[in-house]
């Protein structure tokens, strides 16, 4: 059995150094041990060390496979071991059940060492119905595990997806490592002294098969015990029944001889600099980095949003921490969420909006008038695949040039985008330094993989954490000629050209503003040509000048002549994919963007300094596009818009062509 | 004071209506109602005694939506149709401001017509001015969602398909809590609508009924020519017998047979059922009935003043309420523990 060991590809995703080396080339085990199973029953199954493993649990969606994939990641990140997850699911809450349109997965990619990505590959999967070995089989490499739920391998759930025949039998599975488990079965015979109906028993199975799954590859399991009794408070009797069929799970791994071995992964201790951790979701992260945006502003959070995918779990995550002063509002529509956000910041809180691609479309207004009036406002989009609805559960990168661009008239608006999951906490104080300082609206652009994907996340101290407090305007700022001391609104700070933020309530400082264009200093109505020209340029030239750190270049050699540029969240698979051509002797420079407007500033001088630059990105080359015109560099374009992220493989070999071309 | 007003801070000196005039020049065409009305509401504001600096107006676009640049408060002149939910934003983030909303019938009940019905139905602390001109002035003359079905216009050269909506009825409809009409002439009425609707807790609308002297005018002629308006204007007053026309002769009565409002000729006979208005009655039934009084096409028997005027519970109240509930049941957030979770593990270097 050496399906579990890494391909030297996949160990090439390690940021260790040469001197470190990889098990041999797939065919063996990696570091036998002679190890005891965890408890007695038995206690000499074997026990194989693993450096990595990537499983994906996949089912109906009524199966409960996301909380299985959460479960599983929890227990994980509580190990220690480094993580990446991919949750994907279809946007139906419940697709008509076994069929292919229905199947919902997560992966798990796990490590003893620092990794980036998901993986691309599963060694194991979970398959608990044939919708989901139907779905999810040609992304198995031949000799992976894959563990099935048989008693829902009869006639009609696989007809329903065309099986004409019995796939665990007819040998078109013998590639793989076939465990058969009659999980429904077994989880009844579990449950059975509970008194609960066939049908609530059987909604057990996926923590049956978490249970499985966490004595397979030794995983702690007081934190799911304790969640699950948490989760069911009100229902002890199902939160009882719970535990015990994860439990039947375990012990179901640890005496039937089908699973004849269990692995381990040692924690990652020297991917983590020291701190204390916690896992945690980009969307979850984000919404942290609001509030504390909020706190080290010292101004109230005010979230105005309407529910939309992927963006959802914001509002719902800051609305249950009304005692930090947050408020939110689920407005009538997207146009009243961000206009409540647009009020709020006049009247001097940190407001956000949240949304996704089809949300911006119809913000746009408002956005305008937030250039116009220029206030601080935090506009999140969470991107999905688009155009229209297009596909709200899935990922793309496809709302750059409308973020940039997507307004009517000269409308530059900030943009910041997150590269990892954790880095959403970050990106998210960011974009609130830079609406607070410029008076500008920031656009923070996420997308669906970093919102629902999650990583191990070093807890930073509250001293870290950047000074965003700003000051609003007391008293007048100008003296007319006749010496009466008088407010502008529009008078601008001279370094940042941003305009005082005169919050009402404020005496003597009452004034008007408005979408019509504005006399420079005094912010009255004007029609004037000279002074609409020169307003214009003054709100470019304002976010053309936002401080943002120099692009940081990553060449170790000092000799690549080829550079790879992404943004967003292509930062995991583009890593990975650097990591496995250095290893093969490649040179290749790294370099990812966090600020889309404006450009670090020494952007330019390193387009320059390569042969050839490398963008890739989920949508048909937006950056590239933004390079090409602003830089007149001949980037080249690598794109995909499948709805799914990159993978580390697929990317590497791309850059390799790019760098032998 | 109400609780509408009770967190505004009020003004240390006395205020004069020159106080609340802007240092800009109001651009209204001449002979425009809006001028009627701005002075009503500068004329007003003193009486309210707050503070100016926590008065917001707040509008959309059109002429009525220069209103705020001509106040010497804080304002926003925001974008078509939005004022209610920027309003919201702002009241609802700033219980300590008296925050006015002034829009037309196009802003209000065209493009804004769904955040207008959801702010009336939450009930956020809002004063909505709606100047119903039945017109689009500022894009020069097309029919507006208030004009009367068949009307030529720029946009209808053989008439207007469209039905119009009654604000009012729409505002009951929308659950408002306070609903009034008035008349841009009517300095008087205006004023004391105003001052009723500025101590309502929660939205007020108050449609106003404005002339626009160069794309309809004298649309509302016959509620202001004095003669005609005799017949034509019921005043509605609190806990008064709803009676109008020359001598009070007339009077709203409650059909029998079909429930609905009617108009008769008062007799000794009838005179004791003749409705006594009740504002603050808890159905909208009797409030929607009136609204449905008027004859759309010759505008006689038009209601005026206040239609209803009910206790409900006010959002931003509700909403600050619970933020206080959430720091009494968990405490005043901390962020380190929020941000450390349930689930942590260290890294030991």
């Amino acid at each position: 059995m050496t399906s579990q060991v890494s391909s030297p590809a996949e160990q090439a995703d390690s940021a260790e150094q040469p001197g470190f080396s990889p098990p041999g080339a797939g065919e063996e085990p990696s570091r036998l041990t002679g190890q005891r199973g965890p408890t007695a029953n038995g206690g000499s199954k074997e026990v194989r060390r693993l450096d990595r493993v990537i499983i994906r649990f996949a089912g109906d969606s009524g199966d409960g496979m996301q909380l299985t994939g959460d479960r599983f990641t929890s227990e994980t990140a509580s190990f220690g071991n480094d993580l990446s997850t991919l949750p994907n699911f279809p946007a139906e809450i419940r697709a008509p059940a076994g069929t292919l349109p229905g199947v919902s997965s997560f992966q798990l990619h796990f490590a003893d060492h620092d990794i980036l990505t998901p993986g691309d590959a599963p060694n194991v999967l979970v398959a608990m119905n044939p919708a989901a070995l139907k779905a999810n089989l040609a992304d198995v490499p031949r000799g992976a595990e894959i563990i099935v739920n048989t008693d829902e391998f009869t006639k009609r759930p696989m007809a329903k997806v065309g099986y004409d025949t019995n796939p665990l039998e007819d040998g078109s599975l013998d590639a793989y490592n076939v465990h058969p488990v009659p999980l429904t079965t077994l989880t009844i015979e579990a449950l059975k002294e509970f008194g609960l109906s066939r049908k609530e028993a059987e909604r057990s199975k996926n923590m049956f098969a978490l249970g499985l799954l966490s004595w397979m590859y030794h995983r702690p399991t007081e934190s799911t015990e304790a969640f699950l009794r948490k989760k069911f408070a009100k229902k002890p009797q199902i939160a009882e029944a719970n535990v015990a069929a994860f439990r039947a799970g375990w012990n179901f791994g640890e005496t039937t001889e089908d699973f004849a071995v269990s692995y381990e992964v040692a924690p990652a201790t020297a991917a983590f600099p020291p701190g204390t951790y916690r896992n945690i979701s980009g969307n979850l992260a984000l919404s942290y980095g609001l509030i504390a945006a909020s706190r080290q502003a010292d101004l109230p959070l005010y979230l105005g949003s309407y529910p939309i995918t992927p963006a959802s779990d914001i509002l719902h995550e800051l609305s249950r921490h009304k005692n930090f002063g947050v408020r939110t509002f689920q407005a009538e529509d997207e146009i009243a969420g961000i206009g409540a956000a647009l009020g709020a910041a006049f009247g001097g809180a940190l407001a956000v909006t949240t949304t996704s691609g089809p949300g911006v479309a119809l913000k746009s207004e408002t956005i305008g008038l937030a250039v116009s009036l220029e206030l601080p406002l935090l506009v999140v989009d969470i991107q999905r695949g688009g155009p229209s609805t297009g596909l709200p559960t899935k990922t793309e990168q496809a709302d750059l040039l409308q973020a940039m661009y997507g307004r009517n008239g000269e409308a530059p608006v900030p943009i910041v985008a997150p590269k990892t999951p954790a880095d959403c906490f970050d990106a998210a104080l960011d974009a609130a330094r830079i609406a607070l300082t410029y008076r500008t609206p920031v656009f923070l652009l996420s997308d669906g993989y970093l919102a629902n994907g999650s990583e191990p996340w070093r807890i930073p101290e509250m001293d870290e954490l950047p000074d965003l407090r700003v000051q609003f305007a007391a008293g007048p700022n100008h003296t007319l000629a006749d010496g009466t001391e008088v407010f502008w609104p529009y008078k601008r700070d001279p370094e940042t050209l941003a305009r005082p933020w005169a919050v009402p309530g404020t005496p003597g400082l009452e004034h008007r503003i408005g979408g019509i264009e504005k006399q420079d200093g005094t912010g009255n109505i004007s029609y004037d040509p000279a002074n609409h020209d020169f307003m214009v340029r003054t709100r470019q030239a304002k976010v053309d000048g936002i401080t943002v750190p120099e692009l940081a270049v990553d060449d170790p050699g000092g000799q690549a002549r080829t550079l790879v540029l992404g943004w967003g969240s292509t930062y995991g698979p583009i890593t990975a994919a650097v990591r496995r051509v250095r290893r093969e002797g490649g040179h290749i420079a790294q370099a990812h963007l966090r600020h889309l407007n404006p450009f670090p500033a020494n952007l330019g001088q390193i387009l320059g300094n390569y042969r050839r630059v490398v963008v890739p990105e989920m949508n048909l080359g937006q950056l590239a596009t933004l390079l090409r015109a602003r830089y007149l560099t001949d980037v080249r374009s690598y794109t995909q818009v499948s709805g799914m992220p990159f993978k580390a493989e697929q990317l590497a070999t791309v850059l390799k062509e790019a760098i032998d071309d | 004071m109400t609780e509408a007003l009770k967190l505004v801070p009020k003004a240390e000196a006395q205020q004069s209506m020159k106080d609340f005039k802007s240092d800009q020049e109001v651009r209204w065409c001449p002979g425009c109602g809006d001028y009627a009305i701005l002075a009503a509401v500068q004329g007003f504001m003193p009486e309210l005694g707050l503070a100016k600096e926590n008065i917001v107006f707040v509008s959309g676009i059109g002429c009525s939506s220069r209103f705020p640049y001509y106040m010497n408060t804080y304002g926003m002149h925001s974008i078509h149709g939005r004022a209610p939910a920027i309003a919201t934003g702002l009241a609802t983030s700033r219980r300590d401001l008296s925050v006015w909303v002034v829009t037309g019938d196009g802003d209000a009940l065209s493009i804004g017509g769904n955040h207008l019905i959801h702010a009336l139905r939450r009930n956020v602390n809002l004063k909505i001015l709606l100047f119903n001109n039945r017109i689009y002035g500022l894009t020069k003359g097309q029919y507006s969602p208030t004009s009367e079905l068949g009307k030529i216009t720029k946009s209808t050269p053989m008439g207007s398909l469209d039905a119009p909506f009654n604000p009012v009825s729409l505002a009951l409809g929308a659950e408002a809590g306070f609903v009034a009409r008035t008349v841009d002439s009517d300095r008087k009425h205006l004023t004391e609508v105003l001052r009723q609707a500025a101590q309502h807790p929660g939205t007020a609308l108050v449609e106003i009924y404005q002339n626009c002297n160069i794309f309809n005018d004298g649309a509302f002629e016959v509620l202001k020519d004095k003669q005609q308006a005799e017949e034509a204007v019921i005043r509605l007053e609190h806990g008064q017998p709803i009676r109008f026309g020359v001598d009070r002769s007339k009077g709203v009565v409650r059909n029998q047979a079909t429930g609905d409002l009617e108009v008769v000729e008062v007799t000794p006979e009838n005179e004791a059922r003749v409705l006594v208005h009740d504002a603050h009655s808890a159905s909208p039934t009797t409030a929607f009935a009136l609204s449905r009084l008027a004859n759309p096409d010759t505008l006689h028997h038009t209601p005026i003043g206040v239609f209803r005027d009910v206790q409900r519970p006010v959002y931003d109240t509700l909403m600050a309420d619970q933020l206080e509930t959430a720091v009494e049941q968990q405490g005043k957030g901390d962020l380190a523990t929020l941000l450390a979770g349930n689930d942590t593990w260290t890294v030991v270097g």
